[in-house]
């Protein structure tokens, strides 16, 4: 939290970042805003959220950037991948340089989110499902964000392993959220299966190409009878805006926030995308039109 | 004995807690295969043969 505080008075004052306006309550949501309130959180499964924004944690620079982007962006659900551990400094080192900031689950403890383990690195539905499995034994949750690659070079989920492990979880008793292409088809294909969220991209992870198929993914949204989830490929703040106006419940975006130059304004900007988005979903937009339709009305004009 | 913790050969590991011992000071957050199976905690006991392969995993940054 460092650059929250005051320049030194010799040094040429520089114009504080948005996000670094107010100290005191640095990232606060407008308390006006028209569609929060009473029943206006994100319900999955057993949970209900007030954010409607589910923060990855890869890509993060270190544990302290990582913190303030959780609490910038407002999440209250942040992902993690399963890998081993890593070997132990020897004795001999300073304690400060074998647990700098403690562990990750330590800064997501003190962040007050939870967490979302996923089955990342899986390619087969036998390995996804004993990485969830092994998740649930680490983290004590059945919540698991399930990935399943098909294709090394874009990352692309694998539809068949995919509905294969997700019908296996389900019937083992986890909440499933399925991170899928943007298939209307196998969107609802994975609901039938039992999943508690369909997770479709809006472009190949890590890519932040934005919504490459916006029809796919409303169509998504129009027939699922469970929370939407636009989950990777999120560039920008105006990616996750439409993901929201296209009728997202939810989005889910890591490296567009922890690889911005500013990952902390980028943090706050998504927050505002996704509030915004919801908003202007739920306030209706106005149909387009191919001509111009005058606001000033032609009525009274003076002849001149 | 020569048992596999993490890719990485050990010799004097006679359970999966001693394996766990042998990566980590951590317990919270920690899950254990065996052999590709998941170990339950409770099982942690479990004695280790020759040829063993454990993963000792937790979390780690990731989308």
């Amino acid at each position: 939290m460092d650059h929250h505080t005051a320049a030194p008075a010799a040094t040429q004052p520089v114009p504080p970042l948005p996000h670094t306006a107010s100290p005191a309550a640095p990232y606060a949501a407008p308390a006006t805003a028209p569609h929060t309130g009473p029943g206006a959180g994100l319900t999955i499964a057993d949970k209900t959220f007030t954010s409607r924004l589910i923060l990855g944690t890869g890509g993060a620079a270190n544990h302290a950037q990582l913190a303030e982007a959780i609490t910038a962006s407002g999440t209250e659900l942040v992902t993690v991948a399963l890998r081993r551990v890593a070997p132990t400094r020897p004795p001999s080192d300073p304690p400060a340089s074998r647990h700098p900031t403690g562990s990750l689950l330590d800064v997501i403890e003190r962040c007050g989110v939870e967490l979302l383990p996923n089955t990342a690195g899986c390619f087969t539905a036998e390995q996804a499902v004993r990485t969830a499995k092994l998740a649930r034994e680490a983290f004590g949750t059945n919540w698991i964000k399930l990935e399943v690659i098909g294709d090394e070079d874009t990352l692309l989920p694998d539809p068949v392993e995919l509905l294969d492990a997700a019908e296996t979880l389900v019937a083992a008793g986890f909440t499933v959220l399925p991170y899928t292409s943007d298939d209307p088809v196998l969107a609802r294909r994975l609901e039938q299966a039992g999943c508690a969220a369909v997770m479709p991209l809006a472009a190949p992870i890590g890519t932040g190409l934005g919504i490459r198929n916006p029809h796919n993914l409303a169509l998504i949204c129009e027939n699922a009878a469970v929370p939407v989830i636009c989950d990777a490929g999120i560039g920008t703040a105006s990616d996750a805006a439409l993901a929201m106006e296209l009728g997202c419940s939810a989005v889910l975006l890591a490296t567009a926030v922890t690889r911005a130059a500013d990952p902390v304004l980028m943090a706050a900007a998504m927050r505002d995308a996704v509030t915004a988005g919801r908003a202007a979903r739920l306030a209706g937009r106005i149909p387009k039109r191919h001509l111009a339709k005058a606001s000033s009305s032609f009525e009274g004009m003076a002849e001149l | 004995m020569n048992v596999q913790i993490n890719g990485e050969a050990h010799e004097s590991v006679a359970t999966v807690i001693d394996a766990v011992a042998a990566v980590t000071e951590a317990r919270r957050g920690i899950a254990v295969a065996l052999n590709g199976e998941v170990v339950p905690r409770s099982e942690w006991d479990r004695p280790l043969v020759d040829g063993d392969a454990v993963e000792v995993l937790t979390a780690t940054q990731g989308g």
